[in-house]
C-alpha cells in the first residue's frame, strides 16, 4: 500500500485518475489526481497507491476486506468499461502512458430510496 | 448566557443550528458533507467541541467524520492525506469488521433473513454514535447489520463487542423494514459497566460487564407480528430513552406500544395509556424531570404520518399512561411527515428545551418543556437525527 517512487526496472508511471464528485470532496482534491505507479500498472496497483496517498478513500471504492469493487461504482477508460476485468489485468496503454485518465464513476442509480 | 447547538443529520448532509439560551433566533450552518446521508451526529459530553458524525452513501459506503472545534472543521480520523506514504497502511476509521478472532470473537453466526433463511452478517452503515460520558477518545457505534463497536482513539479504529452478536440468539434476529440495525446505545451514568442497546428487529439487550456478555431484556414486551408474541427476542424496538437522573428507569417506543421498565429492562409494562395511537419512533425524557417523557404518535406502521394530518407531541408528566397533547405552534392540518427514532432530543437549560426533526425537513423547538413550539429550520432535507448540546 505504499506509493513507489521507482520500480526495479525504473518504470514508474504517472497515472491520471478522475474521481467522482463526492470522493473529490472527501479527499479535498480537484477533478483529477496524478499518481506515481510502478509497473505493471493494473487497477489494483492504482487503487493501492490512491488509498495510500488519500487514506480517507479507503473502503469507499472497494471493500476493506474483500477488496471487491463497491457495487455502484464503475471503472472506465478509453471508452471501455473495465469494471468486470480482473484487478490484476494491465490497464490500457493510453492510461499507462498518461494520455487518458482512469475514470472512477458513480453509477446512475438515483432516487430517494 | 448558555448556548445551544443542535446537530441535525439529514438525507443529504449535516446542519448545525445555533442559538443563545433564549432559543428564539437561530443560525444555520451547513450543509456539511453535502449529498451524503448523515445517519447521526453527536457531541462528546467530555469535550463539547468534539463531534462525531456517521456519513454514509449507497455508492461509497461508510465514513466517520470528527470535528474538534465545534463543527467548524472536520477530519476523517486517521484518514488525513499522506504527503509521503509510509510502509504502514493508514488507520481506516470506516473499517467496521466483525470480530472473528479466536481470542475475543464469538463464532460468527448467521441471522434470519426476510425469507426465513439464514444470512451472513454484512456491515452496511453506522446508525448511531454514542460518545463516552467520561473519555473524549472513546465512542460507541451501533451498526447495521446489528453489532456494537467501540473506538478508544477518537474514532480512528473500531473493535466489535462480539459477545452481543454471538449471544446465542443471533440466528433468530431479523431485519426490520429499515434493515437489521443497532440504533440505540445508552450508557449508564452511574455504572460504567452497564450499557443498553436496541436492535430492530431483535429487541433490547444489556451488558453489566462493559460489553463482554449481554442478556436480552424484553420480558413484558408483546408483539403480535411475531409467531410467539412474548418471545425472548424478535421484537421491533424503535427507540429507548433514559433520564440520567433515574438510570434504572427506561422508556421504550416499540413498533406498537410505549413501554416502561423500572428495573433496568428486566421487566417492562405498557404505559401507552390514552395516546391516540401508540405507534411511533421517537421518545425522550425531560432533562430535569425523570417522569416527564415525550413521544410523537404516528398513525400506523403502514401510514407513517401523524393522525388526521395534525402534528402533535404528547407529554406525560407521570411516567406514562396519562398523556397530554402538545400542539401550540405545530401544524394543525395537512401534515404528513414522520419523526424518526433518533430525531428527538432535549437540552439541559433550566427551562428544558425539546427538539425534533421531521422527514419533511422541519426542525421544531420548544423552549418551555413542550408547551409551545416553533420551527427553527423549515426546509432541510429529510431529517434523520437530532441531537442537542448545551454549552456554557
Amino acid at each position: 500500500m505504499t506509493e513507489p517512487m521507482s520500480s526495479p526496472d525504473g518504470a514508474v508511471r504517472s497515472i491520471r485518475v478522475v474521481l467522482p464528485q463526492h470522493l473529490r470532496a472527501l479527499a479535498k482534491v480537484g477533478t483529477e489526481v496524478t499518481l506515481h505507479v510502478g509497473a505493471p500498472v493494473t487497477l489494483r496497483a492504482v487503487l493501492d497507491v490512491l488509498e495510500a496517498r488519500y487514506p480517507m478513500l479507503c473502503g469507499t471504492i472497494r471493500d476493506h476486506v474483500s477488496q471487491q469493487r463497491r457495487p455502484f461504482l464503475r471503472f472506465f477508460a478509453c471508452e471501455e468499461d473495465l469494471s468486470h476485468d480482473s484487478p490484476d489485468a494491465p490497464l490500457p496503454e493510453p492510461v499507462v502512458n498518461g494520455n487518458e485518465p482512469l475514470l472512477i464513476i458513480g453509477a446512475i442509480a438515483g432516487g430517494f430510496r | 448566557m448558555s448556548k445551544v447547538r443542535v446537530l441535525v443529520g439529514t438525507h443529504k448532509g449535516a446542519f448545525i443550528l445555533s442559538s443563545d439560551g433564549k432559543r428564539k433566533n437561530w443560525e444555520i450552518s451547513g450543509p456539511f458533507f453535502a449529498g451524503w446521508e448523515i445517519y447521526h451526529m453527536k457531541g462528546s459530553p467530555v469535550d463539547p467541541n468534539r463531534i462525531f458524525v456517521s456519513q454514509t452513501s449507497g455508492w461509497f459506503g461508510q465514513i466517520i467524520q470528527r470535528s474538534d472545534d465545534g463543527g467548524k472543521t472536520w477530519t476523517v480520523p486517521g484518514g488525513e492525506k499522506v504527503p509521503t506514504p509510509g510502509p504502514e497502511p493508514p488507520a481506516p476509521s470506516n473499517k467496521f469488521v466483525y470480530d472473528t478472532s479466536a481470542e475475543t470473537g464469538a463464532p460468527l453466526t448467521t441471522h434470519q433473513w426476510y425469507d426465513g433463511t439464514q444470512h451472513p452478517w454484512e456491515f452496511k452503515r453506522v446508525w448511531h454514535l454514542e460518545p463516552s460520558l467520561t473519555d473524549a477518545e472513546t465512542v460507541y457505534a451501533g451498526v447495521e447489520d446489528a453489532a456494537l463497536f467501540r473506538s478508544t482513539n477518537g474514532g480512528t479504529s473500531w473493535h466489535e463487542f462480539a459477545g452481543l452478536r454471538g449471544h446465542g440468539t443471533g440466528p433468530k434476529w431479523q431485519p426490520g423494514a429499515g434493515g437489521m440495525c443497532l440504533h440505540t446505545v445508552i450508557l449508564d451514568p452511574v455504572d460504567p459497566g452497564r450499557i443498553f442497546i436496541a436492535i430492530s428487529a431483535a429487541g433490547a439487550f444489556r451488558t453489566d460487564d462493559g460489553g463482554k456478555s449481554w442478556k436480552p431484556i424484553n420480558k413484558g414486551l408483546r408483539s403480535q407480528y411475531i409467531p410467539d408474541p412474548t418471545a425472548e427476542v424478535g421484537h421491533c424496538v424503535h427507540h429507548i430513552a433514559m433520564s440520567p437522573k433515574k438510570p434504572g428507569v427506561l422508556f421504550m417506543q416499540k413498533h406498537w406500544d410505549v413501554m416502561r421498565s423500572d428495573d433496568a429492562g428486566d421487566n417492562w409494562h405498557e404505559v401507552s395509556g390514552n395516546l391516540p395511537t401508540d405507534f411511533g419512533f421517537a421518545i425522550d425524557v425531560h432533562a430535569h424531570e425523570p417522569e416527564t417523557l415525550y413521544v410523537v404518535p404516528i398513525k400506523s406502521d403502514s401510514e407513517h404520518f401523524p393522525m388526521d394530518g395534525k402534528l402533535r407531541v404528547y407529554r406525560s408528566r407521570s411516567g406514562g399512561n396519562e398523556w397530554e397533547e402538545l400542539s401550540k405552534g405545530l401544524p394543525e392540518k395537512d401534515c404528513y411527515v414522520n419523526v424518526l427514532r433518533d430525531a428527538m432530543a432535549v437540552d439541559k437549560l433550566d427551562d428544558c428545551g425539546i427538539y425534533f426533526g421531521t422527514t419533511g425537513g422541519q426542525v421544531y423547538c420548544s423552549a418551555d418543556s413542550g408547551d409551545t413550539w416553533a420551527p427553527i429550520a423549515r426546509d432541510l432535507p429529510a431529517v434523520f437525527s437530532v441531537e442537542v448540546q448545551t454549552l456554557p
